[in-house]
């Protein structure tokens, strides 16, 4: 067998490959519609809406691997409210924009630490843990938030929109904070422990994790980099909204899946979630440029969504 | 007899039906006019539905997994019970077959290929959503007259949604909890491997207990059209959620076999009349959505509490 060959079937076996094969399939099929005009254009609106879903996707993603069961479903209204108390701290100052900032990762955080402390304290299943959590963030962002229209600081509206030759600044910043954050998971010991605890928690337990510290610090930190996602939607798109976070629910568990991430836990997946983000996107917009209406483009993504995980195959099992 | 009642076993068992009793009183209570059957038909008539749901969503619970598509699907059945059974009777009892038979592939194929149902359904939410979209493009269509003369059927002296969440609990618990296939697919949640070698075929577990989830989505959905009287497509979309929610606070675990369908019954009707109590208690809109989230969190803090007299 020749050398590259053998390098094609390695990277094959690579989980987050299917993702961008995916990616570049769509991309091609709208590209072979529109005979290859405004395909630049795609690319940066792709580039410019994938950066949220990678930003969350990453926090999903490492809640994810801490094990069946374990999943945040209070993404949707933590985003709502980090957008609102963003732009309220800023103001619409450029001088706010770093306390504005930090304003929305500590709500944010404050939101993790208290969906695991119902996890732990109450002993409530995570999945409705979260989703009684959205419930009373959502209420509360409706609250602080009502009549609430604040427009971002001008520095910061810039900056989340800003291009560099058609790519996106935000997805190079996200770019180099997903590399980060797959080296955290790797090659940390942190990294190593979440993944250890989706394994088998027990064993993690046995074997001298500290599986209570760091399945908090997995909640503290998908709700904070939802924070982020917040605070920089509100920024991109001029303002915060309450219905801003709502379709990151579903799509922040399915770019994670899509991009190789194991649900039965103790595999994360980095690079994946780019792929799937991408993938997610272009979908939707190769579907439109077919001129598929509502429901049509429904049903497509949906059974594309099942195709894909179909084809990856599932996982075996483990025990 | 005392040492029964301090039993963490029972305790566990009777906690929802003390929620529910605790929600009622209050609502009573605060509106001694509710206290009537007029009143109580109001009152639990939408728990009707969400309690089909919510055995739907135990089910699959029971199998080990988790179906986020089924507020989809219920309004799916909505659009077509609201459409073709109208019109066109005979194509609407097909599609409607069509659907449960899509529940059941969709169960084989996540048995089959060994995939996370979260993402499954998930997938199935979107297109559930995008069929009921193209049936039904604008919000409207109208109900048989049949299910909306059921679902306004008054029986003496107790009111229809509790003659009605007495029949489903009680079918579901001898078909599940009582049969000796229903020990099976139980079984089949629970442990697999030792239901697989004791010659059972898992698949077929997987596919019935798919299909059952279908035909309880189908009659949920009917029975929502049968109040409303007319659809839209995401009709039941917050159904998902409660399901689940409903399942959990009546005794439902995550693990796998352990459900409970009268517990699952009790919880839709809680969280139900949760919603309503809201409004009783002059709970400011804003925080109504906050309320129910904090209602869930209460019930099962007090779950857990028991759970760890249990342990203890």
């Amino acid at each position: 067998m020749s050398t590259a060959m053998v390098r094609i079937r390695v990277l094959l076996a690579r989980p987050w490959i299917w993702s961008f094969l995916g990616a570049l399939a769509v991309w091609l099929a709208a590209e072979l519609f529109t005979g290859g005009q405004g395909a630049g254009e795609l690319l940066t609106a792709t580039l410019s809406f994938a950066v949220f879903m990678v930003i969350v996707g990453i926090g999903q993603m490492f809640v994810i691997s801490t094990g069946p069961g374990n999943v945040d479903l209070s993404i949707p209204a933590t985003i709502a409210l980090t957008g609102a108390v963003a732009m309220k701290t800023m103001g619409g100052a450029d001088a706010m924009i770093l306390p504005g900032m930090l304003a929305a990762l500590a709500a944010g955080a404050f939101v993790g630490a208290c969906n695991y402390g119902l996890i732990r304290l109450l002993r409530i299943p995570p999945i409705i843990a979260t989703m009684s959590a959205n419930f009373l963030v959502m209420s509360t962002a409706i609250a602080y938030g009502r009549g609430l229209k604040v427009k971002p600081p001008p520095l910061f509206a810039d900056f989340t929109t800003a291009q560099v030759a058609g790519i996106p600044v935000l997805a190079i910043c996200t770019a180099i904070f997903a590399a980060v954050m797959g080296v955290v998971l790797h090659r940390t010991v942190y990294g190593r422990s979440v993944h250890a605890i989706g394994q088998n928690r027990r064993a993690a337990r046995l074997a001298g994790v500290a599986v209570d510290r760091t399945r908090f610090l997995v909640y503290v930190l998908s709700a904070t980099f939802a924070g982020l996602c917040g605070a920089l939607l509100a920024g991109f798109s001029g303002g915060s909204s309450l219905s801003a976070g709502e379709t990151y629910l579903l799509a922040s568990i399915a770019v994670v899946v899509i991009g190789g991430t194991s649900v039965a836990g103790g595999r994360g997946n980095v690079p994946g979630i780019w792929g799937a983000a991408l993938f997610m996107y272009l979908l939707e917009a190769m579907l439109n440029t077919y001129g598929a209406g509502a429901g049509l483009r429904l049903i497509l993504t949906g059974l594309i969504i099942i195709l894909v995980i179909t084809i990856a195959g599932g996982d075996r099992p483990q025990r | 007899m005392l040492r029964g009642l301090g039993n963490p076993r029972f305790l566990r068992a009777v906690l929802p039906a003390i929620s529910l009793a605790v929600i009622l009183g209050a609502i009573f209570a605060v509106n001694p006019r509710t206290m009537s059957p007029i009143g109580l038909n109001l009152l639990l008539q939408l728990a009707v539905p969400v309690a089909l749901a919510t055995i739907a969503q135990m089910f699959i619970l029971a199998v080990n997994d988790l179906d986020l598509s089924i507020g989809g699907y219920v309004g799916l059945v909505a659009c077509i019970g609201a459409t073709f059974l109208n019109t066109d009777p005979l194509l609407g009892v097909v599609l409607l077959g069509a659907c449960i038979a899509a529940y059941a592939v969709m169960g084989a194929l996540i048995h089959w290929r060994n995939l996370p149902s979260i993402v499954v359904t998930l997938g199935m939410l979107f297109v559930w959503q995008g069929i009921a979209i193209l049936v039904l493009p604008t919000p409207g269509g109208a109900a048989p007259g049949w299910i909306t003369a059921i679902m306004g059927f008054k029986p003496p002296l107790v009111p229809f949604p509790i003659v009605a969440a007495v029949v489903i609990a009680v079918v579901v618990h001898f078909a599940l909890m009582r049969s000796s296939y229903g020990v099976i697919l139980r079984g089949a949640g629970g442990n697999p491997r030792a239901v697989a070698r004791a010659g059972w075929s898992l698949l077929k577990t997987k596919l019935a207990m798919y299909a059952l989830a279908g035909l309880f989505g189908v009659l949920s959905g009917l029975s929502l059209i049968g109040l409303t009287t007319s659809a839209q497509a995401n009709i039941a979309m917050p159904y998902t959620l409660l399901s689940i929610a409903g399942a959990i606070l009546g005794g439902s675990e995550f693990v796998g076999g352990r459900v409970s369908p009268v517990g699952a019954v009790i919880g839709a009707l809680t969280l139900t009349l949760a919603t309503r109590a809201l409004t009783f208690f002059h709970v400011p809109p804003d925080w109504q959505i906050g309320a129910q989230g904090g209602i869930l969190i209460v019930v099962l803090a007090l779950r857990a509490l028991i759970n760890r007299r249990e342990v203890a």
